[in-house]
């Protein structure tokens, strides 16, 4: 009797290819079982077959990976034409400026977005090479390899922005390094790990008991660090305005040129406490991101990953889409 | 140093920092949110302010404010705090301490 066995094939493609070969390999199957002779070729045609069918699959698999791969260069591309041009805006506004100091802010905040556009390259690389490795089904010990690669990568980047902040801390605050979609929700130079988590905790099902509770309190506490920071933040600024309010006086005379020199010099030590903040919130990402891959699982991680990858690739995508859209 | 070990295990949970100090406020606002009522010493304020700034420092805090200390040992100073607070043991700290009950 012909058994035609069901094929546990994982592949979520309904492709045409499939079932011609399911097809054939069914009729050989019953042409096989029906001669009682040929036993050891039954069995060698039914190896290559199987063989075969496991060829099939893992080249539809890497093509899959490829065209995601294509995919996320064409989104790339584009970015890193926008980079250009805003390189080249801040280049020129560098070079027809006579003022020196200026141009050196000017260079620094330039040098950190080429710096940044690189380490988000190389980011995109490790995550595609991530993705590949989840989706040919990649063992646990090669996707940690890879896993651990990307959260050390993570590393390098909160380094980067912590000198580019003590050389300029307004550029990092101000987003403008990042894409317009991303500057929506910027906070404190950069992106809310709680938001992050939110986003996450669906996506991770499932989850043991003890995972959920976890990264719920992760995702509380992080809420309650932002929070913390941010009003760390508007004391400070009641802080600035009220030193330089102190500074308006109704008559001129010495004393209060004297007032306002302090009161400048004040302000200018507030300034420099700015970048403690930037320091602060960083390291706060930097642990948030370290702690969810701690009590995640190998695998866990992964989709953690790639999730938060793809949904910064989206708000970048979607920036794009905005600077190109057809205005009257 | 005498001054700040005294002065540290007077109460659970004890802040020194500097009423200029921003990120000192936004490490008093964690502890209020968590139910903590630290004591909170503003080294400005203090006759011997320089000397305990000088103490915070050897002990390796930098800045020297905020120096947070709980159930009068030193924990750290603001990133320890965050660190801590993220993996869930700056929690378990003040309920050791009894700074708070949950």
């Amino acid at each position: 009797m012909a058994d035609a066995s069901p094929r546990t094939d994982t592949s979520t493609d309904a492709d045409t290819e499939d079932k011609n070969l399911r097809f054939k390999n069914n009729q050989l199957q019953i042409m096989a079982t029906s001669d009682g002779s040929d036993k050891s070729r039954d069995q060698k045609t039914l190896r290559r077959l199987a063989q075969n069918r496991e060829a099939a699959r893992k080249s539809r698999l890497r093509k899959k990976a490829y065209v995601q791969q294509l995919e996320s260069s064409r989104m790339k591309l584009t970015q890193l034409e926008q980079e250009l041009q805003r390189a080249r805006q801040q280049g020129i506004f560098v070079s027809s400026s006579g003022d020196q100091s200026q141009s050196a802010s000017g260079n620094g905040a330039l040098a950190f977005d080429v710096e940044y556009a690189r380490w988000l390259e190389e980011h995109n690389r490790r995550i595609n090479e991530l993705r590949g490795a989840v989706n040919s089904h990649a063992g646990d010990g090669e996707l940690r390899i890879i896993v651990e690669g990307i959260v050390a990568h993570w590393d390098d980047i909160f380094r980067i922005k912590g000198d580019a902040a003590k050389a300029d801390v307004f550029h990092i605050l101000s987003g403008m390094w990042k894409t317009p979609a991303e500057r929506c929700f910027l906070w404190l130079g950069g992106f809310r790990s709680s938001e992050l988590l939110k986003l996450l905790i669906s996506q991770l099902e499932p989850l043991t008991e003890q995972q959920v509770l976890a990264i719920n309190n992760l995702q509380q506490s992080s809420q309650q660090a932002e929070d913390a920071l941010s009003q760390g933040m508007e004391a400070l600024q009641q802080s600035l305005a009220e030193t330089l309010a102190g500074s308006l006086s109704s008559s001129g005379s010495s004393g209060n040129v004297a007032n306002y020199m302090g009161q400048m010099a004040m302000a200018m030590g507030k300034l420099g406490t700015l970048e403690g903040f930037i320091r602060q919130a960083d390291n706060l990402r930097q642990q948030t991101l370290q702690q969810m891959h701690r009590i995640l699982t190998t695998r866990q991680s992964a989709r953690a990953l790639l999730a938060i990858s793809d949904y910064f690739s989206r708000l970048r995508a979607l920036s794009s889409l905005w600077l190109a859209r057809p205005r009257e | 140093m005498e001054t700040v070990r005294e002065l540290a295990s007077k109460k659970a949970a004890v802040i020194f920092t500097k009423s200029s100090c921003c990120m000192c406020h936004s490490i008093k606002a964690l502890f209020y949110e968590l139910g903590a009522s630290p004591a909170v010493h503003e080294l400005d304020q203090d006759a011997n302010g320089r000397e305990i700034e000088r103490a915070l420092r050897s002990l390796g805090c930098n800045p020297a404010v905020p120096a947070v200390f709980i159930g009068g040992q030193f924990v750290g100073s603001a990133k320890d705090v965050i660190s801590l607070h993220l993996d869930g043991s700056l929690k378990q700290m003040l309920i050791n301490a009894k700074a708070i009950w949950f």
